[in-house]
Order: C-alpha cells, then sequence, then structure tokens
C-alpha cells in the first residue's frame, strides 16, 4: 500500500522534559494508526507537529514521499480535527461545515451538507446558532466534517480524541465510519483513550516508543 | 472552486459575524461620538477655539476607537480553534488575514469615517476641510486595522492582552496620526498639504502589501503552543 506519511527520528522536549525521542513510523493508505499514551505523553503536540502547527515536534516529517512533486501541500488533503473544535458559536451547524469547505476550497452541493448533520444527528439544528447546542452537539457539528463524501479531496484524517463528549451509539457510529473512511483507501491518525478494534489499525505508545 | 468563490465565502462569514456581535462593534462608533462631544461641553464652547483643535480630536478619538476594537479581531477565532483551520486552509493564510482586516475596517472604520462630518459640525471644522478629512480618515483607520492586525495577533494568545496591545502598537500609529493630522490641517491654513496625503496614501499602501505576511508570523507564533 502507498505509503502517505514517514515520519523518521521524531523528538520533542517541552519544559525540559523529553516527551519522545527517536520516534520513527509510517503510515499507509487503509492504515489507521492508534496514538497512545497516559496524558501529557505528547499526543497532542505530535499530531499538531504533523499538520505543521508547531515547532515543537522535531525530527523529519514528510507527507506523500512517493509522490515526485516537492511542493505538495499536505494539508489541503488532510481533515484535522483538533482538541477545540473550531465550531464557531455565533455560526449554524450548516455554516460551519460551510465555512470549513470553503477552507479547503471544496465545493459540494447542499443536499450532502444536509445528509452529513443529517447523519449525526443534528437535522432540526442546522439553522440553530451553536452556541444554543450541548457540548455534545457542538462537538459533532465539528464531527460532521467527517461524514461529507469529499474522499476523493480528503485522504487523511488527523484526529485528535475525536469520542470525547459523545454518547455510546455516536461514539459506535463515528468507530464504524472511521474503518470504513479506511476501507476505501483512506489514512487515519488518532488519538483516544477509547479502544478501536479491527486489522487495520495499528497501535503506537508513545510512553513505550519515548 | 475558485481563489474568488473561497475568499467570498471566507468574507461572507466574517460580515455575518461582525454582524452577529453588532452590539461590540457599536462600542467603536459610541466612543467616538461620546468623547467628540464632550470636548465643546468639557473644554470651551467657543468655536474659533474648537476649530483650532477639530482635527486633532477627530483623529485621535478615531485612532482611539479603533484601538477598541482590535482585540476582536482574533479572538473569538483563536478561542475556538478556527484560527489554526484557517491557518491550515488552501488559500494563502495572509490573503485570509487581509479579507480579516479588510472586512474589520468595513464594520468600524468605515463607519467611523461616515459619522465625521457630522462631528465636525460639532467642532467648528471648516466644511471646505471636510471632504479631505473623510478621504484621510477612511486610509488611516485602514492604515490602523492592518497595523492594528499585528498587535492584535501577537497578543491573541495571552489571556490578558488588552494593555500590551496598545503599548505595541502606539508607536506604529504616531507616523500615521502625524501626516493624517498634517493634511487636513494644512489644506485648512492653505499650506501645501498633497505631500502628507501622498505620505498617509504610501503607508496604506505599505501595510497593505506587508502587514498580512507580519500578522500570518504573529498568528503562527499564538497557535503554536
Amino acid at each position: 500500500m502507498a505509503v502517505v506519511l514517514s515520519a523518521e527520528r521524531l523528538r520533542c522536549v517541552r519544559d525540559h522534559r523529553c516527551l519522545f525521542s527517536n520516534l520513527s513510523f509510517q503510515v499507509s493508505r487503509g492504515e489507521i494508526l492508534h496514538l497512545k499514551g497516559p496524558n501529557g505523553a505528547g499526543k497532542t503536540t505530535l499530531l499538531r507537529g504533523l499538520v505543521g502547527l508547531t515547532t515543537l515536534v522535531e525530527g523529519r516529517i514528510h507527507w506523500f514521499p512517493q509522490d515526485s512533486s516537492d511542493d505538495e501541500k499536505p494539508n489541503e488533503k488532510i481533515w484535522y480535527i483538533a482538541h477545540r473544535p473550531a465550531v464557531t458559536l455565533l455560526q449554524s451547524p450548516l455554516e460551519n461545515l460551510r465555512y470549513s469547505l470553503t477552507l479547503h476550497g471544496i465545493a459540494l452541493p447542499e443536499a450532502d451538507l444536509w445528509q452529513a448533520l443529517a447523519t449525526v444527528g443534528l437535522l432540526g439544528y442546522e439553522d440553530v446558532p451553536s452556541h444554543q447546542l450541548s457540548a455534545g452537539q457542538q462537538r459533532r457539528v465539528g464531527l460532521a466534517r467527517l461524514f461529507l463524501p469529499v474522499e476523493d479531496q480528503i485522504s487523511i484524517w488527523v484526529l485528535d480524541e475525536p469520542l470525547t463528549a459523545l454518547d455510546v451509539s455516536a461514539v459506535h457510529q463515528l468507530k464504524e465510519r472511521i474503518l470504513t473512511f479506511a476501507g476505501r483507501g483512506g489514512a487515519v491518525i488518532m488519538t483516544s483513550h477509547h479502544g478501536i478494534d479491527s486489522d487495520a489499525v495499528r497501535s503506537l505508545d508513545l510512553e513505550e516508543a519515548g | 472552486m475558485t481563489l474568488t468563490a473561497v475568499i467570498q465565502g471566507i468574507m461572507r462569514r466574517e460580515l455575518q459575524l461582525a454582524f452577529r456581535r453588532r452590539a461590540e462593534l457599536l462600542n467603536p462608533l459610541l466612543f467616538f461620538l461620546i468623547v467628540v462631544s464632550l470636548f465643546p461641553i468639557g473644554v470651551t464652547p467657543e468655536l474659533a477655539r474648537l476649530s483650532e483643535m477639530a482635527v486633532g480630536v477627530l483623529w485621535v478619538t478615531a485612532l482611539l476607537a479603533n484601538l477598541l476594537s482590535l482585540d476582536l479581531l482574533f479572538r473569538s477565532d483563536f478561542d475556538d480553534g478556527s484560527l489554526e483551520q484557517q491557518l491550515m486552509a488552501n488559500v494563502p493564510a495572509s490573503l485570509l488575514v487581509l479579507v480579516k482586516v479588510v472586512t474589520h475596517w468595513l464594520v468600524t472604520g468605515l463607519p467611523l469615517t461616515l459619522m465625521s462630518p457630522m462631528l465636525s459640525l460639532m467642532l467648528a471644522l471648516p466644511s471646505e476641510a471636510i471632504p479631505l478629512l473623510m478621504l484621510t480618515l477612511a486610509l488611516g483607520t485602514l492604515t490602523l486595522s492592518l497595523l492594528g492586525g499585528i498587535g492584535a495577533a501577537l497578543t491573541v494568545g495571552l489571556r490578558k492582552g488588552g494593555l500590551l496591545l496598545t503599548v505595541l502598537i502606539m508607536p506604529l500609529f504616531v507616523p500615521v496620526i502625524i501626516f493624517g493630522t498634517g493634511a487636513v490641517s494644512a489644506f485648512i491654513d492653505q499650506l501645501p498639504w498633497l505631500g502628507h496625503l501622498a505620505l498617509l496614501a504610501a503607508m496604506v499602501t505599505g501595510s497593505l502589501v506587508l502587514a498580512p505576511l507580519v500578522t500570518v508570523l504573529a498568528l503562527e507564533i499564538a497557535v503554536e503552543d
């Protein structure tokens, strides 16, 4: 399978503490990399380093190493769901969803947006300002992105604790969706304190690796 | 999606958010109105003396009013995590920042400029100077928004950045205010004024090009941690 990310000898020192060092791994299409480790092990920092939001992670991070073009911009192919869900509270779920597509320069028919919102159970709330929604519903607004049919444009998901604040059925639904996405050739790098079981899942424990 | 469509989408969101936060955006305008109308009451009602200081009062108040609204520029996007997504976006981040700043000017600097003729009557500014006053204020507030964006970006990561923002940005505002008031005063005194205006326009052009780039660097530092 095609390698989409190769990371070599990653190292992160924060506040004079070495979180991990000499960490090397590869992620291929169809694979789910599950980062594990106790709180403060550097999982979030690693993810932020991978998408280029922080320079605290040193080492060589190479997205799409097999693509010949060096100027390949990886971010346009990534959905990054961060700790802070990037849900603008003054905007409705529909507007939030449309904006994240706009930032990626993807145009989709309205019906697809509605379909994604319906899947995460926000139908009937699409025009309500997001600050009137519950914490779990706000998480779902952010996660609705993952249910959009954009596999052609987005081939990588970087998910930071996507399963927090969700109820049992939503956790199940999202896990299924992650497995489907990987099954269709997507690559997922995620952190979670929930287990996710499948042949496609590979675990990486930051504590052991560090 | 073409770049134009993306920029339109970004601008639409910024305007929408501004409209939904209109109470906060009304603050600078009310500040402008109140401070300027306090001068005839507090200093002197004599029209001759008021008209001497009219340009200065209008400019200083507009500058302070602009300063009041700067913190809104990136704060909420930083807090909810949208800023990270914007920096990762498909469009160049500096272009996105430029759109944000110009929208900020449309909802603060432009209304301030449009209010100024009414307030200049209160300060007995010679009426033939009003068009030039409006032009300099329009250019000036745009420069202030652009330069202020740098300060707002530098302090967005701090919990209480308000005072620091003022201290950081004030020195950058000084040349703008010198040439802004200089142009209008020179016009009133029937001296050559085009030079002042040209320098002010140069500052706008310079900051239109450079300020977004610096702002992006500052934002990248802010989201770093």
